[in-house]
């Protein structure tokens, strides 16, 4: 176990001390955008990139320096304001830069730099698209609070800004009812995860009387073990409702709903995979509970076989990169599940991910762009001549995801099946199962879209996307590619004072048998997936399918568990309330409210009846009350 | 003799509400409107005095009846929230009485500005008669209000509203009579001074007895379950306008009391119920948001969040943390403001539509872009969406109750998941989705002028305090230490730090 992380962080001087800027600059852009209206209209898009830009240009700054410093001083803390300081308590805004969120803040500045870049071609035909700019730097702002908030409730408070972004802009196309419905389910999801966090913050201050990560770190061995499973489950079920792991799942597939660049940057590359960063962030807390680490590594493993079991049966291709969103991020949690060996390893999955996920996101907004807005599979085919640039980049994509050898997923998925076989057979063998089942369902979606027979529908003609779209495709294509092997060597000993991640030497070209293994199950799987989709695809869903694959498109029957178990009793209980509100409440325990109404009405005619006699003996009996009670009182 | 600012402050606006009745017509109304900014803006100036502005003068001595007036942090941003909400409500109902034939506008402005004197002495008064007299007298002006201007069945709503603050009053008044024998009992002789009371003792029995007489008085005022079912009715017929004055300002009162009053002249029968209290104010919370989940009409839904959220202010006060209390205290603030927003907001809306019934709308964003958006800010504020004031405060009581009850306070935060749902199910359900055609055909404008500077202020102080909070705790936390005092009770100290802190 490392010691460094309880050491405190120094504080801001230089360039650091105006790290707020990064949050700063998109919000201030997002406000102005929102409340300027119509007159920026001509040029949202421009300052909402440029301010994102801007963002990215001080992490770069940031980061660079954070290399030439030492190893002690690679933790710097940036105190803003005091938020709350009431009795005993006293809890900051304040930010920490240190290793694990300057890459956080390169993962979401660069790619939201890159995706707001190709929304400027994406959303060009859309009459708000100032609006979505605005939103798309609030989420940038709120994302930025949330990764580099140096205690809990700073980073709720960017956890919940993400949240409302994401519901802002799931919902962007509001007048198409489903995606309303969604972004509300995704909001009122999310809402069930953030009670775990609210709760643990109120046992954090419980315990500690703080909520800043310095001083729950410093004091973390000596809680309780009962406290420390509560707290680290408490946690697990915030990191679930964001990064939708079962059983909080069924808003991530539905929030496909929202414009394809916001799916890629919120709900692929950054937003989702922030439960993750909540688990690392906390894993002193986890280190004095195995109960709760298992679990996290439990909810993993049953995600990405859920996620992947879902992506084989989609048609929509938006859906399947969605339940492999699911999936890749199981795999994360999987390996923040396994304590120390697995901190880097999670890191390092989450930010390949966020290259090879968002690259194929935005090719599937790219697919779509070119054949009017279709997202289902079944009228794709061939594509790969009509869209080239989006082809060969996706395709970079998809061998990245699969762990094709040398690639960005192949170092960083690798590592993590490799320390779930350490840790144990079962979580290493079901590791390796999701993997087999990726690689058919991404080969799946490669043959159906872009190889075998055009099943294009009339008036569709699918043609390359603008260069605005397409450069950045590129540039994400390439880090798919290198970025694995890039931060290889390099990650595990970055983290380490920062997640308490085990240091081990990676070598770039050894491969163990776990490894060889692991590319004999992908190679089956591919094999599978081409052998199945290699002829015809119909174009409609065909009748005869299997039970796994009727399960795989319902979703594996979350909503309607949801639907069972929450929201018909929900809609019971709400119902029967609502009833004993008038009935019994109001009508009779309380009061009658007609009954007792009328009747005091009659009551009160009867009272000014205008004669003074009576008048005189109500004032009479109102003075005997009040004397009596005034001897009762003396007696007493 | 120093002159008398906290006298002054109350009679401010009921000199206005005089003048106003007497000058006819539109002057009158701008008459109103000056009074009620004249009113702000020595509100504001009373709030950042930092000197003893008490006034205490003999009233009857016979019975220990004193003229005393004071101010703590708590009345301090009750007053605020009093100065703030009277002049954005009057803008509001600019045109209250033109919609319908009966009362004008102008006397419309002059009950509210009555109400707005009638409020602040009540948060004034530090004697426990005077205290009870304005309490009593706000009835009169609230009374006509929600019975002059509103829905068709405003009468019976206004009788149902008057029947129930009667019976707590009535209910407290055996309060009031008790407390004034047993000081005059006591070595001092009689007071109703606050102060006073404070020092005897009226721990077991009688003194329990008089506590509930108290309480159950304000817990009809705060409405809580399972005497909040006149609040409903009342917010469906009454204005938005007198809405707000009612649950923005005068119900305010309640927790205001318990907090004054039964924390501080009863703190040994404070304790002693506080069991039953808590769990009452837990189903205040859930019951609330269930009603609100259930609500086919949008301001009987903004009634039950309320029910909802003074579950939470009643939470607070009786789990005796100093985080809980100033959480309580700052939520009064808070939910002053957010509701206020929400009701107004709404009613623009309503008024636009023409009725309140949640399936009576649909896309409203389409034709209203403006209004729905304020809508959903308003909303998001009622939810307690980091960012907003109303956030600091809610997380205030309930990490503050935590210290104390957890399991209680665990209870509670499901609170939190159902304020989502009954804010985000009501805003899709009215304003997202395809555009109907009954909404198409009565929304002929989105909010003018007028309409947006009644928000704007509302929502500039939602968003400011919901990021600085500090100003505004610190003036509320001095009072929140003094109920801890006089309960004798201190904060539980962390449980797992090493070398103290």
């Amino acid at each position: 176990m490392n010691l460094l992380e309880t050491t405190a962080p120094i504080a801001a001087s230089g360039l650091y001390s105006w790290a707020w800027l990064m949050i700063a600059i998109p919000a201030a852009s997002a406000a102005f955008l929102l409340v300027g209206g119509k007159l920026t209209d001509a040029w949202a898009h421009l300052l909402g990139t440029a301010a994102s830009i801007a963002s990215f240009v001080i992490g770069l700054l940031l980061f660079v320096d954070l290399l030439g410093a030492t190893e002690g001083s690679r933790a710097v803390s940036v105190p803003l304001w005091d938020l709350i300081t009431t009795g005993d308590w006293t809890i900051q805004v304040g930010l920490l830069v240190d290793q694990l969120s300057i890459l956080f803040v390169l993962l979401i500045t660069g790619v939201g730099s890159l995706i707001h870049i190709y929304s400027i071609g994406y959303m060009a035909h859309d009459s708000r698209r100032r609006e979505f700019f605005a939103y798309m730097n609030l989420f940038i702002a709120a994302m930025l609070i949330l990764v580099l908030g140096d205690n809990y409730l700073t980073l709720f408070f960017g956890w919940e800004g993400v949240g409302l972004s994401s519901y802002l802009l799931i919902g962007f196309w509001y007048f198409k009812k489903s995606a309303a419905v969604a972004a509300k389910k995704a909001f009122v999801v999310n809402r069930i995860g953030d009670l775990g966090l609210l709760m643990a913050m109120f046992a954090l201050l419980t315990q500690f009387g703080s909520t800043s990560f310095v001083v729950v770190n410093q004091n973390a061995a000596s809680l309780s073990g009962s406290w420390a499973t509560i707290i680290g489950l408490l946690l697990l079920l915030a990191a679930c409702g964001k990064s939708a792991q079962v059983p909080l799942q069924s808003w991530l597939l539905d929030a496909m709903e929202g414009p394809t660049p916001v799916s890629a940057l919120i709900h692929a590359a950054t937003m989702v995979t922030a439960g993750v960063y909540l688990i690392i962030r906390s894993h002193l807390i986890y280190d004095q509970t195995p109960t709760a680490q298992l679990a996290v590594a439990v909810v993993g493993t049953v995600t990405l076989l859920f996620g992947a079991w879902i992506g084989t049966s989609k048609d929509d291709i938006k859906k399947v990169l969605a339940g492999s969103t699911m999936s890749q991020i199981g795999y994360m949690m999987l390996a923040a599940g396994l304590g120390p060996v697995g901190a880097a390893f999670a890191i390092f999955h989450l930010l390949t991910h966020g290259f090879f996920k968002a690259n194929m996101c935005l090719g599937a907004g790219s697919v779509m762009h070119g054949m009017n807005d279709d997202v289902d599979m079944r009228h794709f085919g061939a594509l790969r001549k009509a869209m080239p640039i989006t082809f060969l980049t996706f395709a970079m994509g998809y061998l990245a995801i699969i762990g094709f050898p040398f690639t960005a997923g192949f170092y960083s998925k690798d590592h993590i099946i490799e320390a779930a076989f350490h840790e144990s057979v079962v979580l290493g063998s079901l590791a390796l199962i999701g993997a087999g089942v990726t690689a058919f369902y991404m080969t799946r979606l490669m043959m159906m879209t872009f190889f075998g027979d055009k099943r294009w529908l009339k008036g569709v003609h699918p043609h390359e996307s603008p260069m605005s779209m397409t450069i950045p495709l590129i540039v994400l294509a390439v880090l798919s590619i290198i970025a694995g092997a890039a931060m290889n060597n390099w990650i595990g000993e970055w983290l380490a004072p920062a997640t308490g991640a085990e240091v081990e030497q990676m070598s770039l070209l050894s491969i163990t048998p776990i490894g060889i293994i692991t590319m004999l199950t992908v190679a089956v799987g591919v094999f599978l997936g081409w052998w199945f989709f290699r002829g015809e695809v119909p174009s409609t869903v065909p009748a005869n399918s299997n039970v796994f694959a009727i399960a795989g498109r319902n979703d594996l029957y979350g909503d309607a568990f949801n639907e069972a178990v929450f929201m018909r009793p929900g809609q019971h209980l709400v119902g029967g309330v609502s009833w004993s509100d008038d009935h019994l409440v109001d009508g009779g325990i309380v009061g009658g409210s007609t009954g007792m109404v009328s009747a005091a009405a009659t009551v009160l005619r009867r009272l000014q009846n205008g004669y003074v006699r009576s008048y005189g003996l109500t004032m009479v009996a109102g003075a005997l009350l009040v004397g009596a009670l005034i001897i009762l009182g003396r007696l007493a | 003799m120093t002159f008398p600012l906290l006298t002054a402050l109350g009679v401010l606006p009921l000199v206005g509400a005089l003048l106003t009745f007497l000058v006819k017509g539109n002057p009158g109304k701008m008459l109103a409107f000056a009074f009620s900014l004249a009113t702000l803006a020595l509100g504001v100036w009373v709030f950042v005095q930092s000197g003893d502005l008490s006034e205490t003068h003999q009233w009857i001595p016979a019975i220990g009846a004193w003229y005393a007036l004071g101010l703590d942090g708590m009345g301090k941003v009750m007053v605020l929230l009093t100065v703030v909400l009277v002049p954005v409500v009057l803008l509001a109902e600019w045109h209250v009485g033109e919609r319908q034939p009966g009362w004008s506008t102008r006397v419309f402005f002059a009950l509210a500005l009555l109400v707005e004197g009638l409020a602040l002495f009540v948060f004034l008064a530090t004697d426990v008669l005077l205290f009870y007299l304005f309490f009593e007298a706000t009835l009169i002006p609230m009374y006509f209000l929600i019975g002059g201007w509103g829905g068709p069945r405003r009468g019976a709503a206004a009788l149902k509203f008057l029947l129930y603050s009667l019976a707590g009053g009535l209910i407290m008044l055996f309060g009031v009579i008790g407390v004034g024998a047993h000081s005059a009992a006591s070595a001092d002789g009689p007071s109703f001074l606050i102060a006073d009371l404070a020092k005897l003792d009226f721990s077991g029995g009688v003194g329990r007895w008089l506590f509930l007489a108290f309480f159950i008085a304000f817990a009809i005022k705060a409405p809580m379950f399972p005497v909040h079912t006149w609040l409903p009715d009342t917010a469906e017929q009454a204005t938005p306008g007198s809405s707000t004055l009612l649950v923005g300002i005068l119900d305010k009162i309640g927790t205001f009391g318990m907090i004054r009053l039964c924390l501080g002249i009863f703190p040994e029968a404070s304790t002693w119920a506080t069991p039953v209290i808590l769990v009452l104010a837990v189903i205040s919370v859930l019951y609330g948001a269930l009603m609100a989940i259930g609500s086919k009409d949008l301001m009987r839904l903004i009634a039950f969040t309320s029910i909802s959220h003074f579950g939470f202010m009643v939470l607070g006060i009786f789990a005796f943390t100093t985080q809980s209390l100033t959480g309580s205290i700052f939520y009064m603030l808070n939910h002053g403001f957010s509701t206020a927003a929400l009701f107004l907001v709404i009613g623009f809306i309503v008024q636009r539509r023409g009725s309140a019934r949640i399936e009576a709308f649909g896309g409203v964003q389409k034709v209203a872009p403006v209004a729905a958006g304020l809508f959903l800010v308003s909303g998001l504020s009622a939810l307690a969406l980091p960012g907003t004031s109303s956030f600091i405060s809610e997380f205030m009581v309930m990490a503050g109750a935590w210290q104390r009850h957890p399991i209680i306070t665990a209870v509670a935060t499901l609170g939190t998941v159902l304020a989502a749902l009954y804010i985000m199910l009501a805003y899709q359900r009215t304003m997202t989705g395809p555009l109907t055609e009954q909404v198409s055909e009565h929304f002929r404008d989105d909010l003018g002028w007028r309409e947006k500077s009644v928000l704007a202020p509302l929502i500039a102080l939602l968003l400011v305090f919901g990021f600085v909070p500090g100003p505004l705790m610190n003036v509320v936390e001095n009072t929140a230490k003094d109920a801890m005092a006089t309960l004798g009770m201190t904060d539980p100290a962390p449980a797992a730090v090493e070398g103290g802190k």
